[in-house]
């Protein structure tokens, strides 16, 4: 995938951890880029790495126990090479970010009228009145009712949502081009989950950013993502646009992650499919497929071959690193979709040489999301 | 809160009213010696021994004693008299308290200022050099007695016993409304002293908050504000890790204020502290009684100031 004329532009970066167990390989060569006003997912569970990457961005992993390569260029510039300085000014200010839980992410000791001031004066020079006038302007503009009053309010004051959106009044203050935007949901009731998407979703096409959501929820992304990345064991295993990830997923990393999703236009008895097993320790990786253990479609050839991220074949800016063949990945997800159990699309991965995947099968049965 | 501030001052005065009736109860019932003894000199005849007994009052049950003594407290602010020397006791403790003041107060900034710095750096540079020797001095600290480390700073420093003549020794304490000068010389060696384990836990503690602290979500927060890191520690990271150390340092110096014993005994400063040992060795109850009474009071005042300043520290706590 190309990431020409991106305004930030990951490529393939590295992010290990030295630890007293051993070398935590948290992110492993990843690239992705993202262009103002468009959106990218990235999605995984937790321990995918997806957060790390995202930290190394804002130039928040460093220390002496981490290891980083790659490049991160962000207008030019690239942000791994850029000195503790230079990342401070873009912090906050160029790129900003907001968390998962809004409680913990406020400081519980300072009005949330301060922590927005704090912010504007940080990066701009503005007056104490003038920054508190904005504070006030921000609070509204995220849908904070009665924001005159809620500025001179301690974050316990406020609600999960209402955090949330002062979390996003905050991040927003120097109107950043780009925001990332870690779990920005999770620790919220379902209902304030589609509020604070909504707003993302808005604020984002009022101010012209670029945003990079972070989340395990693919439910979260559907509604706006552009593009989605989906990380295992601190890989992308499968980038495509949101539509062709929805419409043909080609990993089984996906397809886990899609049957997993509560959904209300499936009947009521049918089960939700978890995927089986537990996310892989960072140290001692699962070798060749690091998905190897947990897909029930594996081969023993899987343990040994390590997949790359490739392109699938008809389906341009949709890559996948999957050691199936196209054919076999096709026909599985069109049986998942019809309904047929993992097991049963097990005996068919094992019919079906691992070789002879390029040609189309017969049937191809596609499910839209 | 005012409600909350009446109930905990009418708490505080009921807990003086207990805390005396303790101490009368414990004089009665495990005394260290019999003051009319102590006061008839070396052969005493009976008869003597009775009318200093029927002079101080000591011939009348406990608890008409303590009613003569609240009753002079509580409408006249009387403390009685003591039993050795018929000194007011009122007028001894307000001679001492100003020496136990000046000791109690200038160790406090003493341990607060070397525990704050010291607790923020070893958090900030764990495992450094800096850290590693610091609190390693820091377990030391804690550990020696302080009576035997005052010993050993006049042994070190003092001026007339020192082997490095540095400091004004034991004795040479002088009131701060005589000679500010000589005041503040002659209680350098006691403050360090007396703050050398209280600058050692503080530090510990606050090393401990802070990188507890330094760890939470609130401090990403204000890193990815692109606030610089300095910033960052001082009113992001300190701000939240000294509310512990703040209530603390309420605690440990109201105990202070009712008395520094070993210090006072070893510098020969003439506080509160020498007064309670030494009226203890004369079974001298009412100034016992006196002394404990300040003690308590200091106490309750200072939990009660804590307690207060608590609600403005932290503002998620709400008092009603």
């Amino acid at each position: 995938m190309s990431f020409g004329g991106a305004l930030l532009r990951v490529e393939d970066l590295r992010v290990q951890f030295v630890t007293d167990d051993g070398v935590v390989h948290a992110v492993d060569g990843i690239s992705y880029g993202v262009r103002q006003g468009k959106t990218l997912g990235i999605v995984g569970e937790s321990g995918s790495g997806k957060t790390v990457a995202s930290l190394t961005t804002m130039g928040l992993t460093r220390g002496r126990s981490t290891r980083v390569s790659g490049a991160i260029m962000f207008e030019g510039q690239d942000l791994l090479r850029a000195s503790g300085e230079e990342l401070r000014r873009i912090r906050g200010d160029q790129i900003a970010m907001i968390f998962q839980d809004p409680l913990s992410s406020l400081h519980p000791y300072y009005k949330v009228g301060w922590q927005l001031i704090e912010v504007m004066r940080a990066h701009r020079d503005i007056s104490k009145a003038a920054a508190h006038d904005r504070a006030v302007e921000l609070l509204e503009l995220v849908g904070i009712p009665d924001p005159q009053r809620r500025v001179s309010q301690y974050p316990h004051e406020f609600s999960g949502g209402m955090r949330q959106r002062a979390m996003i009044a905050m991040a927003l203050a120097n109107e950043p081009k780009l925001l990332i935007a870690d779990e920005p949901t999770t620790a919220l009731d379902v209902t304030v989950q589609a509020q604070i998407l909504a707003l993302i979703k808005d604020l984002q096409q009022r101010l012209r950013m670029a945003v990079i959501i972070i989340t395990h929820d693919l439910g979260v992304v559907a509604e706006i993502a552009d593009e989605i990345a989906v990380m295992y064991a601190g890989r992308i295993v499968e980038h495509a646009s949101t539509e062709e990830i929805f419409r043909a997923p080609q990993h089984p990393y996906t397809w886990g992650l899609l049957k997993s999703i509560p959904r209300l236009d499936i009947p009521r008895g049918e089960e939700l499919i978890p995927i089986a097993g537990r996310p892989p320790s960072l140290i001692n990786r699962p070798s060749g497929c690091h998905f190897h253990p947990r897909c029930p479609y594996a081969q023993p050839a899987h343990s040994r071959t390590d997949p790359r991220l490739e392109p699938v074949p008809d389906q341009p800016g949709h890559e996948v690193a999957c050691l199936l063949a196209p054919a076999v990945r096709t026909r599985i997800w069109g049986d998942l979709q019809a309904g047929r159990a993992p097991a049963a699309a097990r005996e068919l991965a094992q019919t079906v040489p691992a070789g002879r995947g390029s040609e189309r099968p017969p049937v191809v049965k596609e499910g839209g999301p | 809160m005012t409600k909350y501030i009446i109930r905990r001052v009418l708490w505080g005065i009921a807990l003086l009213f207990l805390v005396s009736a303790l101490t009368f109860v414990i004089f009665y019932l495990m005394p260290s010696a019999d003051p009319a003894q102590l006061r008839a000199g070396r052969q005493p005849n009976p008869a003597l021994v009775a009318s200093i007994r029927h002079h101080l009052g000591l011939d009348k049950p406990w608890y008409v004693q303590y009613y003569r003594y609240m009753k002079g407290l509580v409408l006249h602010f009387d403390f009685g008299y003591s039993f050795t020397n018929n000194i007011s006791v009122k007028q001894q403790i307000f001679s001492r308290l100003p020496a136990t003041v000046s000791l109690a107060l200038g160790a406090a900034v003493v341990w607060l200022v070397i525990g704050i710095v010291v607790g923020t750096i070893s958090a900030i540079r764990r495992r450094s050099a800096f850290d590693r020797a610091t609190m390693g001095g820091a377990l030391v600290a804690i550990s020696a007695p302080p009576y035997w480390l005052g010993l050993l700073a006049l042994f070190l420093f003092a001026s007339d016993i020192g082997k490095i003549k540095l400091f004004p020794g034991a004795g040479s304490y002088v009131p701060l409304t005589q000679d500010p000068g000589k005041w503040f010389t002659s209680l350098i060696m006691p403050w360090l002293v007396l703050a050398a384990s209280f600058a050692a836990i503080y530090a510990r503690l606050l090393r401990a908050n802070l990188i507890e602290v330094m760890s939470e979500d609130y401090i990403r927060t204000a890193r990815a504000k692109g606030l610089s890191e300095r910033r960052v520690i001082l009113r992001h990271g300190i701000r939240a890790a000294i509310t512990p150390v703040v209530s603390a340092a309420g605690v440990d110096i109201g105990v202070l204020l009712g008395g520094v014993i070993l210090v006072e005994a070893v510098f020969n400063i003439p506080g509160i502290g020498r007064l309670v040992f030494e009226s203890i060795q004369n079974a001298d109850l009412p100034m016992i009684q006196g002394t404990v009474l300040v003690g308590a009071f200091f106490i309750v005042v200072c939990n009660l100031i804590v307690d207060v300043l608590y609600a403005f520290i932290d503002p998620r706590v709400r008092y009603t």
